[in-house]
């Protein structure tokens, strides 16, 4: 039942979510910030799957939305449109990207898995930059959104928001039902101390690797949905500062559990969207606001009702 | 006459120009409760990483019930039912008690690969690491999270975490270590409880509690042993005295509790 309270916040936002079209926040602009919202959203809760349930903290993890959006658009090129093709190629094409740079990563711990994940991923950016046939440095348009079998239906701004929010949903539910298993258990113990999991005859290098795949399969999926969001791919969705954001959206959300990451990506984008509406120079303040929300919120936002009662008792 | 569950045949183990472990050959027999005592920088610990896995040796074998074990990893070796505890608590702080044992549960019962069913429903991971909380009188902290527990109980929960795994082989690397003189009491009478129900190789500075459990002791002297025997023929041995002199820890004299 407490779990059930400190997961209410995200409760809420997804009902909102869900609510949003229908209360006014149904015009293109606000759909078009929405999908963005939970899109991130998705990657943010997929890389707090192994930064808070298995202590990978990856600086790369944008690259896995990289292959699945460039998957979009190698298959876009092909004149391959049709979801049932599309979207199991971008999953694969991540998963298969993480398992390859995850075995050598995983290797290492702390900063050197911090440090290789992000070569990893500035690899992918370039790689994607030098891609002359798909816009190099300048992107490529996609001529029209994914089908599904055939039909248009992602055309529908309508559709297309309860996609996302149905996406949203199924890798939340997904990674709690993963990281409350077995399986679970052993990577979140192999965080807590990797010393007492071995001894207990866990290696933990096959249980990390598969999260890790795991996570870049979701990841996969989100790039998916981002260029069909845009209708256009480019080499910075893959950029490092993107991964920041999405480490970032985590941290400021809290390390508790999943909800954090959803709290802290949809605050991030709200704070981003508001704050760059008001001044020019937002991102000065942009900054400021993170720094303080990290000195201020050590549980980050899903830990202000406890740092909240924490202090009503106080006094 | 019965095999030795497990022997070590002339380990060597040096850091830098420091033998820490020299030369060490040592049989521990099925059931037995086996001390190793030494003065502080013996290797005692040292000793204990070699047998689980912890630390490479640089020559000698490790054999576990005839097995050559050497040069398997820590948890290769923790699969074959060998459990450690550690001289430094090593549990899982996020953890509650239960967690803890219900892992190591976990560990011997198959697969860990398993995706689907929440962990709280496992009826019979659960019971089985209640029951082994209940073995060390911690069954009513069942729900307490593990680093939240006093130090004696994280001792105990310790403890309830080796035997959860149903070990053929106990390694306790110093589990009365800070522990106050109730405490020790407690655990000292937990471990007697364990006599002939497990095999047990035990690393304690406790000479007092060392007396009382042992069935052997052997004497660890700058990574060198010096003695193997029955506690009646350790307290007699003029070089354990000559090892010890000026410690007064070694009840040599009197008879044990």
């Amino acid at each position: 039942m407490r779990a059930m309270g400190r997961e209410l916040p995200a409760l809420l936002l997804l009902g909102g979510l869900a609510a949003a079209p229908f209360i006014g926040f149904g015009e293109g602009y606000m759909l078009t910030l929405l999908a963005r919202m939970m899109i991130l959203a998705m990657a943010a809760v997929s890389l707090s799957f192994i930064v808070a349930g298995a202590g990978l903290v990856s600086l790369g993890h944008a690259a896995m939305l990289g292959f699945g959006a460039y998957a979009v658009v190698i298959l876009d090129d092909l004149q391959v449109v049709d979801a049932l093709f599309v979207l199991p190629a971008a999953i694969l094409a991540a998963a298969g990207f993480a398992l390859l740079t995850g075995a050598v990563a995983i290797r290492t711990s702390g900063v050197n898995f911090i440090m290789i994940t992000l070569a990893f991923g500035q690899m992918a950016f370039f790689t994607a930059s030098s891609l002359s046939g798909y816009g190099g440095d300048d992107g490529y348009t996609l001529y029209a959104r994914t089908e599904v079998n055939g039909a248009r239906l992602l055309d529908d701004r309508l559709v297309f928001h309860f996609v996302c929010l149905g996406a949203l949903v199924f890798t939340w539910l997904l990674c709690r039902m993963l990281l409350a298993s077995r399986f679970g258990r052993v990577l979140r113990a192999v965080r807590g101390n990797p010393m007492r999991a071995q001894a207990l005859g866990f290696s933990p290098y096959p249980y990390r690797l598969t999260a890790y795949v795991i996570a870049g399969a979701l990841g996969g999926a989100a790039g998916f949905l981002f260029a069909n969001a845009t209708e256009f791919v480019a080499p910075a969705y893959i950029s490092w500062q993107r991964s920041g954001e999405l480490l970032f959206m985590v941290i400021l959300g809290g390390l508790s559990g999943l909800h954090g990451a959803l709290l802290g990506a949809i605050g991030f984008v709200l704070l981003e969207e508001w704050l760059s509406h008001q001044w020019e120079h937002w991102r000065i303040l942009f900054g400021v606001l993170l720094i303080l929300a990290v000195l201020f919120l050590p549980g980050g936002l899903s830990g202000i009702p406890a740092q909240v009662g924490r202090m009503l008792r106080r006094d | 006459m019965t095999e030795p569950l497990l022997a070590l045949h002339g380990l060597q183990k040096r850091f830098g120009g420091l033998a820490v472990t020299h030369d060490v050959s040592l049989d521990v027999m099925p059931g037995e409760i086996h001390a190793i005592i030494g003065p502080n920088g013996a290797g005692k610990t040292t000793l204990i990483n070699e047998i689980s896995g912890v630390l490479p040796v640089d020559a000698g074998r490790i054999l576990f019930d005839g097995q050559d074990i050497t040069r398997l990893p820590l948890h290769r070796r923790a699969r074959l039912g060998l459990a450690r505890s550690f001289q430094i608590t090593s549990i899982i702080p996020d953890f509650t008690a239960l967690e803890n044992t219900a892992l190591a549960v976990q560990a011997g019962d198959g697969s860990s690969f398993r995706f689907f069913r929440p962990t709280g429903t496992e009826a019979r991971l659960n019971a089985a690491a209640l029951a082994a909380l209940d073995s060390v009188g911690l069954a009513h902290r069942a729900a307490t999270p593990a680093g939240a527990m006093s130090h004696g109980e994280k001792r105990q929960l310790e403890l309830a975490i080796a035997l959860a795994t149903q070990p053929r082989l106990l390694l306790l690397d110093e589990p009365l270590a800070g522990a106050g003189p109730e405490e020790t009491e407690r655990l000292v009478a937990l471990l007697r409880s364990f006599r002939g129900r497990y095999t047990i190789v035990l690393v304690e500075h406790d000479m007092q509690a060392v007396f009382a459990l042992a069935d052997r002791i052997s004497v660890l002297v700058y990574g060198r042993l010096i003695a193997t025997g029955s506690p009646d023929a350790i307290r007699q041995n003029a070089e354990v005295r000559a090892a010890y002199l000026g410690e007064d820890d070694l009840p040599l004299a009197g008879a044990p509790c």
